[in-house]
């Protein structure tokens, strides 16, 4: 009985451990599926977006707190909002230097002008910050109310559930119901129609970039003060995963970011939880080539014929 | 534009630039001991000097937009030497003769990066054949560049396999991984294969890294035998001698390979490739076997991949999962786009490029990467096809003759 019960609270450990790293990179993800849905485009860049949030946050906390700054709330909103700033902006001249002058070019030029935006911008934070890994403030204050349940859910993590659960309700009102996000969605279905009907292209995808640059700044933000420190390298692996969870989903689809992000998220967490803690990105790539190999538009793609 | 106008706009982009870089360019914190520097000399550099390059940005970009139909000069003075015969044998002949001599006339040092760039050259032209003729988005090419290597390191370790042996062996074992991860993923379109090739790159290394019990795990395997010269084995004391013949033998496989992807493309498999690139629906309508084609394309790569793999473990005689991240892949690919999808001079430039340029920017220190990824951007935005486009034989119908 008391196995049993060890068992099950492992498994409940594990489960929301899943639960927590799935909500963020379902956050990374929904930047890497929106740009794709609209400029067919894998933006490399993206992980470096979410590093660039990590690391403007950490400077504005860290600036606060030796100015004498000490109100938790005001800290935590002050560095997530210049945070989010900040990463839209990052997002927005990205756009704006390495690919819109390429609308028109071959596939892979996009995709090679992004690489080499992630390069620059990885050694840009190294040459500007540091190298090293900087300790990261604690910006979530302990909940008292989860005292209890503190063994298998602190409060960093039921932040984090909450604020991406919030999150993803907000872009789907955004999407669902609002102009801008019928833009959106017009432009992702044919763009020189969109174009024909006096939807301005353009904005539509630097709106686009900058909603996705935002999600992931709060997703750096959330992590670091997880996870404790943060370096100038935690977007390359994190940007994969997270595209990884958008193509897992379905690439384009946004409740199939989200889906992706949890499914990819469990998956390592009982993958290392059961099997072998050395093989955490084994497991996630593994699941990414089985289900492309059955399933090959994602859970959620659509299946589209090719037009002829 | 007004001249007044654009210094406006340059401005603009100047306090944009300033705002943009301003937390983490000015401010430096120290968490350790609390303490923050302000760098605001900082600021007044990005200020000047994005206002000047933003004049550069759009003067180049203007030009870009306003030629883009007609051949620039560089494209027209190549398109001379390619037709005229007298020139461009007198210039592979000079190139000839530099290669050759090269060992002869620089350094040990200068022998070895330049050894290093032709087998990016051979990487590059593999690769080559399955991005840049079949059209197929790899991005996982360093896995099987990364099982040569291995397959020639654990031969050698456990069995004492020879140099030579193992180079087609290596060969072999990379080209049955590409057949085995190309006949489930070829199915796959565009992005999802991208996707899938670089998850199957991960997947290998991070096995390389974990298995130790056969992989010997990060530390990697050290003592690679140098390749023998016809059965004679270079003594290790000789290291310049050792390198001079690496370089020799990456040459002749650079040019074996040209020699070779140039007769495959135009044969019926390359004009496949070729057609299956542009149009996969027309292509299978024409009764090519899609499958198959992109599987000899898979293979074919992945067997230049492991060739070199070989290579590479027999130069450094020693390797560690460390040499074969996703970034080599991205590398690889990037030769491949910058110089020009499918064009073989345009693939060699590629890697020179890529291959010398940060070497010789060692003096820069750190800044030789983030000038590296800055001069990719550049590079696509003024110039997408690449630096060196493939042109199409064009087979011209001489109309003054009559018609029978």
């Amino acid at each position: 009985m008391d196995n049993l019960q060890v068992e099950l609270q492992y498994f409940l450990e594990l489960f929301l451990g899943g639960l927590t790293k799935g909500s963020i990179y379902a956050l990374i993800a929904l930047g890497y599926t929106m740009v794709y849905g609209i400029i067919e485009l894998i933006n490399f860049a993206h992980g470096e977006i979410y590093m660039i949030g990590a690391f403007t946050a950490l400077i504005i906390a860290t600036v606060l707190n030796i100015m004498g700054v000490n109100h938790a709330a005001l800290v935590l909103l002050l560095s997530a909002g210049g945070a989010v700033v900040y990463a839209s902006a990052y997002g927005y001249t990205v756009e704006k230097i390495a690919y819109s002058p390429l609308r028109n070019a071959p596939r892979l030029s996009p995709l090679i002008s992004a690489i080499g935006m992630s390069i620059f911008l990885q050694n840009y934070v190294l040459l500007a910050q540091t190298s090293n890994f900087l300790p990261f403030p604690k910006l979530i204050p302990e909940f008292e109310f989860l005292e209890p349940i503190s063994h298998i859910m602190g409060s960093s993590e039921f932040t984090i559930i909450c604020t991406t659960s919030v999150i993803m309700v907000l872009l789907t009102i955004l999407i669902k119901f609002t102009k801008i996000g019928k833009a959106m969605r017009a432009t992702a279905q044919d763009k020189s129609m969109a174009l024909l009907l006096g939807i301005n292209v353009n904005h539509v995808i630097s709106f686009t970039f900058i909603i996705g640059s935002a999600l992931a700044a709060v997703g750096g933000v959330l992590i670091g003060s997880q996870m404790g420190q943060i370096n100038f390298y935690i977007g390359f692996i994190a940007g994969i995963k997270a595209f990884t969870a958008a193509v897992l989903g379905g690439i384009g689809s946004i409740p199939g970011a989200v889906l992706g992000g949890l499914v990819l998220g469990w998956t390592e967490s009982f993958g290392t939880g059961y099997i072998s803690s050395d093989y955490e990105d084994v497991f996630a790539f593994t699941l990414l080539v089985l289900i492309l190999i059955f399933k090959p538009s994602g859970i959620l793609g659509r299946n589209t014929s090719q037009k002829v | 534009m007004t001249p007044l106008k654009h210094i406006l706009r340059s401005i603009m982009i100047s306090i944009w630039f300033m705002f943009l870089t301003f937390p983490l360019m000015v401010v430096y914190i120290n968490p350790l001991n609390y303490t923050v520097t302000w760098r605001w000399k900082n600021m007044i550099m990005v200020g000047i000097g994005t206002f000047f390059a933003s004049f550069f940005w759009r003067r180049f970009q203007n030009r870009t937009v306003g030629n883009n139909d007609k051949p620039s000069l560089g494209q027209k003075t190549l398109n001379h030497i390619y037709t005229s015969p007298e020139i461009s044998r007198m210039l592979l002949g000079v190139l000839i003769l530099f290669t050759l001599s090269f060992p002869f006339i620089f350094s040990t040092y200068q022998t070895n990066v330049f050894t290093t760039a032709l087998m990016y050259v051979v990487l590059g032209l593999g690769l080559n054949i399955v991005v840049g003729l079949a059209g197929l988005l790899d991005l996982g090419y360093v896995a099987f560049y990364a099982v040569g290597a291995y397959s020639y390191a654990l031969l050698n370790h456990h069995f004492g396999v020879g140099f030579w042996v193992a180079l087609p062996l290596g060969a072999l074992v990379a080209a049955f991984f590409g057949i085995l991860l190309g006949i489930p993923v070829l199915r796959l379109r565009g992005d999802y294969l991208a996707i899938v090739t670089l998850g199957f790159g991960e997947i290998i290394r991070l096995i390389l890294e974990n298995w130790d019990k056969v992989f010997f795990g990060p530390s990697g395997i050290s003592n690679i035998s140098r390749p023998a010269f016809f059965g004679v084995e270079l003594v290790e004391k000789s290291i310049p001698h050792a390198i001079k013949y690496m370089y020799y033998l990456v040459l002749l496989l650079v040019l074996f390979t040209i020699f070779f992807v140039n007769r495959l493309k135009n044969s019926r498999i390359g004009r496949a490739w070729i057609a299956l690139r542009e149009d996969e629906i027309a292509c299978q309508a024409m009764g090519i076997n899609k499958m198959r084609t992109k599987l000899t394309a898979f293979a074919l790569g992945a067997t230049w991949a492991g060739m070199v793999g070989v290579i590479f473990a027999a130069k450094t005689t020693f390797i560690n999962p460390a040499s074969f991240t996703f970034m080599e892949s991205a590398i690889i690919l990037s030769i491949v786009v910058l110089g020009g999808m499918g064009s073989i001079p345009g693939v060699i430039l590629g890697a020179f490029f890529l291959v010398l340029l940060p070497e010789y920017f060692r003096t820069l220190g750190d800044y030789r990467m983030l000038a590296f990824g800055a001069s990719m951007v550049i590079m696509m935005v003024f110039r997408p096809q690449g630096l060196i486009s493939h042109i199409r034989t064009k087979y011209n119908f001489n109309a003054k003759e009559p018609l029978a």
